[in-house]
């Protein structure tokens, strides 16, 4: 648990486009476990949220039950948030998004909310291509109820227990990726440099974003036995291309000889700059996103990056034809039909 | 002789048909032609949980005196399915009428001889009349309604009438349905003159009212009350709620430059989704609802004990069906109030309101979502198979345009600008224990706060403190006393009397029928609750009456239940009046059940025996 956040900045500290210093994106103090991988996450959405220059009230942190659910209190202070109860996050963010489609909705959800409890309303968010980033805190154990196995525990990892899973895991990516997710990626919360620009596409990526964040438990699923744990990841993990995220605007300058990078262009302008250091694959091919996540995983590993980004899908509002403006700010004379109507409809009843 | 049914305008038909067979249109035809004669009817439409096969029945009343409910008994049957024959046969009232397609001879076994039967081959007029098996299904239908428009001495021009307006869009189908109709007319008149004593007479006696389900009224009503948002899960009895509001925001909720929807309808995965959709969107400032029934109650409870707690407004309908678990889909009950009252764990209270018909279920609607914002609170509509399913003839549906909506308490960004005081999303600063929200993404500084179904502050921070929780939950009962004072209060009649009635949904139509057989000898008050909590009114009814009858279509008297918890009044002055059979209730069973308990247990009536 961390206690004190310290008022030092570096001296270099500056504010961003709109004005906002990275205070103004931080939220309460965390009362999760000193080192809980789950404070890098919130930490990498704080940052993404700063350099993408977003108005912090414009977002809305979602969330369900659990230790991840519990972190939309440590980022985005002046967001709105929004705990639900257990595994229910998808359909109270549906809800709001279909009342507001011009927020950034922020769902966060755990290994336990999401592949046990939630998988039901996890599956049909998917399939419903509701404009959010989800992201999935996984840590492979029920940290607040101490240590039990998930769902996401793989077969034979042993926490703190020692005793070893029987049980096959569920891989979130591939379940995301079968029902139809736009954007498949998975990360780890030690990896910074490859969590924020993953986070920064969600955001941009205009329908379903899915990132599955294996975050180690370090109370309760952090022994070398464990396939969760910051030991075992750091050593397992195969990267896809990395990744630079260029914001619209901005010129580009880094400097990658053609041939060896990739520029994917976001439906903003932005651009997702993708470093080749492993076999070329098209990112807008499920097959091969499966493929490939199955063919890693049989060398131990995991994969981690950018799986599958495919932005051509329409999502929820475009799908059931919405009007442009927000349905939470029609007023009363643009939705209640008034007396006018009721001649000709109680005349057709009689 | 045998005594005949001898009746104008005052007598009940069944109609006994194969589900799927088309019958519902012809039955309907019949009804509303009643209707169009002006003569009051009501029509019970009692099928199966089926598709296609099993047996269905269509109950009209016809009643000029403008009795609704449920008759009991039957005078006349139109008796078209096999499976049902011999049950229909028998249950048919001595002198009454049997109806049936001659074209096969009644078995051996039909030998009633206190009853008329009446033949009319009504597959052999469709075999020589039509080739295409499927007209022949149809038409046959039409043609035993064109039988009775003779046999009861209708006006024909009111089938006509009805028949041109139904297919106004399909010009050359008027023409058939005419002839299939004369063709039942003419061998009636033929073959059966003088048969039937009763007889269907124009007596302008409707008014203006209309004919409408229930449930298109509630999905109505959610239209003009500006709800945007419907999450939802296909069961029946709900099912057509949202149907009706999709079918009314299709007519009026069309933005017209650009084709696009004002309201976004999003089928959930399953109820808990349909409720977690009606929180995320009401939460964020739209007006949200979802419909369901009995099961889905069970599945949104800890959904609603969230909505409950952290104060997020829900529209829900709930129309019951008989439970318990699955029970009898498709027939009617009220038999879930205690867990819509409590739903959910914990310390939970939940608003109710009791539509007794259509045009009720329009104005709830429209009223439980102004409560729901203006108490930040769940809401449910408490409407049953029988009011949702059933065409009812009720007052046309009014709006008044100078209606507001209430909103309720929400800070928009002046206000949330102008604030001078720390604002706590749940600081009672009225007395009135109703605290202001805000909606995300309303002021980039000021309203921003964290919901949660944990026990908060004052100021929406989480807390374990015990006192602080202890003193929200506190809070929310002053919320509760607020609720009392503004919900629809209930209906009281008489004042003379230590005898009372207490009814309400739909077991009003036959509830005013009983009491007005009943207070011809015996003064009795009566009270129809439109809500719960129970207002001043309620308590000051139970209070004054030494001898209460409660009616209801439940097993365990759950109205008792909550008026015995809620206003902690004497378990000993009710007596339960319970229909569980899954139909709605008569006034021939309620007349009986109270008189018997009147004379029983009545000191007033046992002296004057």
């Amino acid at each position: 648990m961390t206690f004190i956040r310290p008022n030092f900045r570096h001296p270099e500290h500056h504010t961003n486009e709109i004005g906002y210093s990275i205070k103004n994106y931080e939220g309460a103090l965390s009362t999760l476990c000193a080192g809980c991988g789950h404070d890098s996450i919130s930490a990498a959405i704080i940052k993404s949220c700063f350099d993408l220059n977003l108005e912090p009230h414009k977002i809305a942190k979602i969330s369900g039950i659990g230790c991840s659910s519990k972190t939309p209190t440590y980022f985005l202070g002046k967001a709105h948030g929004f705990n639900s109860v257990h595994g229910r996050m998808p359909s109270v963010t549906t809800g709001a998004n279909m009342a507001n489609k011009d927020l950034l909705y922020i769902g966060v959800s755990g290994d336990g909310d999401t592949a046990s409890i939630g998988m039901g309303q996890f599956a049909h968010v998917v399939r419903r291509n509701l404009n959010m980033v989800y992201i999935v805190m996984n840590n492979g154990c029920y940290g607040l109820t101490k240590g039990q196995d998930s769902a996401t525990t793989d077969k034979g990892s042993a926490g703190k227990k020692g005793i070893p899973s029987v049980f096959d895991s569920i891989d979130l990516c591939q379940l995301a990726l079968q029902l139809g997710a736009g954007m498949v990626a998975r990360s780890f919360s030690g990896d910074k440099k490859q969590l924020i620009p993953l986070i920064k596409a969600a955001i941009k990526h205009p329908g379903f974003a899915f990132i599955d964040v294996v975050s180690p438990c370090v109370t309760f699923n952090n022994t070398p036995t464990s396939t969760k744990g910051y030991e075992w990841v750091r050593d397992h993990l195969e990267a896809t291309d990395t990744i630079d995220f260029i914001p619209a605007k901005t010129e580009i300058t880094i400097d990658y000889p053609e041939g060896a990078s990739r520029r994917v262009q976001l439906h903003d302008g932005s651009e997702l700059l993708l470093h080749k250091n492993s076999a070329d694959y098209d990112l807008s091919s499920r097959k091969e996103a499966m493929n490939r996540i199955e063919s890693v995983k049989e060398q131990q590993k995991i994969l981690t990056g950018l799986i599958y980004h495919n932005q051509q899908e329409l999502d929820t509002h475009g799908r059931i034809n919405t009007v442009d403006k927000p349905l939470n700010e029609l007023s009363q004379q643009e939705l209640c039909p008034g007396s006018t109507v009721l001649d000709v409809l109680n005349q057709s009843m009689r | 002789m045998m005594n005949t049914i001898k009746a104008t305008n005052d007598f009940v038909i069944r109609f006994a048909n194969v589900n799927g067979s088309g019958s519902a249109s012809a039955n309907n035809l019949f009804s509303k032609a009643v209707f169009r004669l002006g003569v009051p009817v009501s029509a019970k439409n009692i099928f199966p949980s089926n598709i296609q096969g099993l047996p269905t029945w269509f109950e009209v009343r016809i009643n000029e005196q403008g009795y609704l409910g449920r008759r009991g008994g039957y005078d006349f049957i139109v008796a078209v399915n096999g499976q049902t024959m011999a049950r229909d046969y028998n249950e048919l009232l001595p002198g009454g009428y049997f109806f049936y397609d001659s074209s096969k001879r009644l078995p051996e076994t039909f030998k009633r001889d206190d009853i008329i039967e009446i033949g009319i081959p009504l597959t052999e007029i469709c075999n020589a009349q039509y080739t295409d098996p499927r007209q022949r299904q149809i038409f046959k239908n039409i043609i035993y309604v064109g039988a009775l428009a003779y046999l009861f001495d209708m006006d024909f021009s009111v089938f006509e009438d009805s028949i041109k307006s139904q297919f106004a869009k399909k010009a050359k189908l008027i023409e058939p349905n005419i002839q299939a109709l004369m063709l039942g007319f003419n061998y009636a008149r033929e073959n059966h003159e003088d048969v039937c004593g009763l007889n269907i007479h124009r007596r302008d006696l409707c008014g203006d009212q209309i004919l409408m389900e229930g449930n298109a009224a509630a999905g109505l009503g959610a239209v003009f009350a500006g709800a945007t948002v419907a999450g939802w899960y296909p069961i029946t009895p709900s099912t057509s709620v949202v149907e009706a509001f999709e079918k009314f925001c299709k007519a009026y909720r069309i933005d017209k430059e650009t084709g696009k929807n004002k309201f976004a309808i999003v089928q959930a995965e399953d109820e808990l989704a349909a409720i977690g959709i009606v929180i995320g969107a009401s939460w964020n400032g739209a007006r949200a609802f979802t419909a369901t029934s009995g099961p889905g109650v069970s599945l949104m409870s800890e959904f609603l004990g969230l909505a409950y707690f952290s104060e997020i407004p829900v529209m829900l309908m709930d129309i019951q069906r008989t439970g318990p678990s699955t029970g009898m889909p498709t027939r009617t009950q009220q038999s879930d109030l205690i867990s819509a009252a409590y739903a959910s764990h914990g310390d939970t209270k939940n608003v109710l309101l009791f539509p007794a018909n259509p045009t009720e279920c329009f104005q709830m609607t429209v009223v439980g979502f102004d409560l729901a914002e203006r108490l930040q609170t769940p809401v449910i509509l408490m409407s049953d198979l029988d009011l949702g399913m059933n065409v009812h003839q009720c007052d046309p549906i009014q709006w008044d345009d100078a209606k507001v909506y209430d909103r309720g308490k929400v800070l928009n960004k002046q206000q949330l600008n102008d604030l001078t005081e720390r604002w706590g999303r749940y600081l009672d600063v009225d007395g009135d224990g109703i605290p202001y929200r805000t909606i995300p993404g309303t002021h980039p500084e000021k309203g921003a706060y964290f919901t949660r179904g944990s026990s908060h502050d004052e100021y929406a921070a989480y807390t374990e403190d015990g006192q602080v929780y202890a003193r929200g939950m506190q809070r929310l009962l002053v919320k509760w006393d607020t609720a009392k004072k503004i919900v629809p209060p209930a209906e009281i009649s008489g004042n003379e009397s230590s005898v009372g009635v207490i009814y309400y949904g739909t077991s009003d139509y036959s509830s005013q029928e009983a009491l007005d057989k009943l207070r011809i000898t015996q003064a009795i008050d009566a009270m129809r609750i439109k809500a719960f909590p129970f207002g001043q009114e309620v308590a000051a009814f139970v209070a004054s009456h030494q001898q209460i009858f409660v009616i209801e279509q439940n097993r365990d008297a759950q109205m008792k239940t909550l008026l015995v918890n809620e206003l902690g009044a004497n378990p000993a002055k009710f007596i339960e009046i319970l229909n569980i059979d899954g139909m709605p209730i008569t006034a021939e069973f309620l007349v009986n059940e109270i008189q018997g308990n009147l004379h029983q247990n009545n000191p007033m009536n046992q002296q004057e025996a």
